[in-house]
């Protein structure tokens, strides 16, 4: 779509989304929100660039191969986050007995593992978006 | 009077239960592959609209727990994780139905059921 | 015609639904069968289990970690799948480039 005032008002508009999109993800555990919605907030972003300034402009910004290496990592990361679980003699994703760092409640970095696996699905939600997108139109 | 009552108290659970049948009414009367899927997407947002409401609670907060009050009412927040797992299959099913669709139309040169279903007739029957 | 007979089926099953859907339990009630034991220990031990305010965050990541291990892999095969079914559209695309 080539047209100055869609083009301009992405541009505005862009790093505020990806700011909230972040906000969300990593305030998961102690207000509304989470790894889901979150992630599908960063992808949107991303797909609001795709749409408005074209492909290339965004493959510029997050590639194919990045994408994909950042869906395989995530998923990684859970599962080594739950493998933590089973080498502390506990059951597979276990939370305090692991000896995660507990915190006060109501704090950013508190709550053990919730962040850290919430931030992984953030990432998984939004690379899997826009992979699925761009895999879907594909003009180049 | 009892069956108003009874469905002043339940508008929720007919508000998606109506959509529900509009989403079928799309999927049975439209030819177009597109709506169809359309109507599926439909008929999966009445079934969360469903299961939320069943969790929904009178005067109740969110579940965010607030550790200075100790007089906190929640709704039910099992209903609201569980139909995370619903939404991430529906985003799935409803990418997988579009690529297949985009294969259809690439074979067939349309996406229009009955033109299709037109040509496999020619085709079986000789 | 035919576009009549479906409606008049599904309003048929709309009534059918809706009168079964009175006989349930009201919404909106904290004493419904939907809020159980299981409930009441969600909301009871999250903060003494996880530290984390967000009960809902709580149960998708803690409780039940593993079912959104399972999520994730649901995504990660619909992505498979979606590449394998048009994979061959880029084959043909890049080819058709090439010839011309």
């Amino acid at each position: 779509m080539d047209d100055l005032i869609v083009r301009t008002v992405t541009k505005w508009i862009v790093p505020f989304i990806q700011v909230y999109g972040i906000f969300i993800i990593l305030h998961g555990h102690i207000s509304p929100g989470g790894g889901f919605s979150g992630g599908a907030v960063l992808g949107s972003s991303i797909i609001l660039i795709t749409l408005s300034l074209g492909y290339k402009k965004a493959s510029g910004i997050i590639s194919h191969s990045t994408s994909a290496l950042l869906e395989s990592g995530s998923i990684i990361w859970y599962v080594l986050i739950g493998i933590v679980g089973i080498i502390s003699g506990n059951n597979f994703l276990t939370n305090r007995g692991a000896g995660f760092y507990m915190g006060e409640v109501g704090d950013v970095i508190s709550s053990g593992m919730i962040p850290l696996i919430t931030v992984a699905i953030g990432i998984k939600v939004a690379s899997t978006v826009i992979t699925l997108f761009h895999t879907i139109i594909e003009e180049d | 009077m009892e069956i108003i009552t009874g469905i002043v108290d339940n508008i929720n659970y007919i508000g998606a239960l109506t959509l529900f049948v509009i989403g079928l009414y799309t999927v049975l009367t439209h030819a177009n592959l597109l709506k169809k899927v359309i109507g599926i997407n439909i008929m999966e947002t009445s079934i969360f609209l469903f299961f939320v409401s069943i969790g929904y609670v009178k005067l109740a907060e969110s579940p965010v727990i607030d550790t200075n009050r100790v007089d906190q009412v929640f709704v039910n927040p099992l209903p609201s994780a569980l139909i995370l797992t619903g939404i991430v299959v529906a985003l799935s099913v409803t990418v997988y139905s579009l690529s297949l669709i985009i294969k259809i139309y690439e074979e067939y040169g349309t996406i229009d059921l009955d033109e299709i279903m037109k040509m496999r007739g020619n085709l079986s029957d000789g | 015609m035919k576009k009549a007979f479906f409606i008049m089926t599904l309003v048929f099953l709309w009534g059918l639904m809706v009168a079964s859907i009175i006989q349930m339990p009201t919404s909106g009630d904290i004493n419904n069968p939907s809020y159980n034991i299981t409930t009441h220990y969600y909301i009871n031990k999250t903060i003494r289990d996880t530290n984390a305010p967000n009960i809902i965050s709580a149960i998708i990541n803690d409780y039940r970690a593993f079912d959104t291990l399972g999520e994730a892999t649901v995504l990660f095969i619909s992505i498979i799948a979606v590449s394998s079914v048009m994979k061959n559209t880029y084959l043909k695309k890049r080819e058709e480039k090439g010839d011309h």
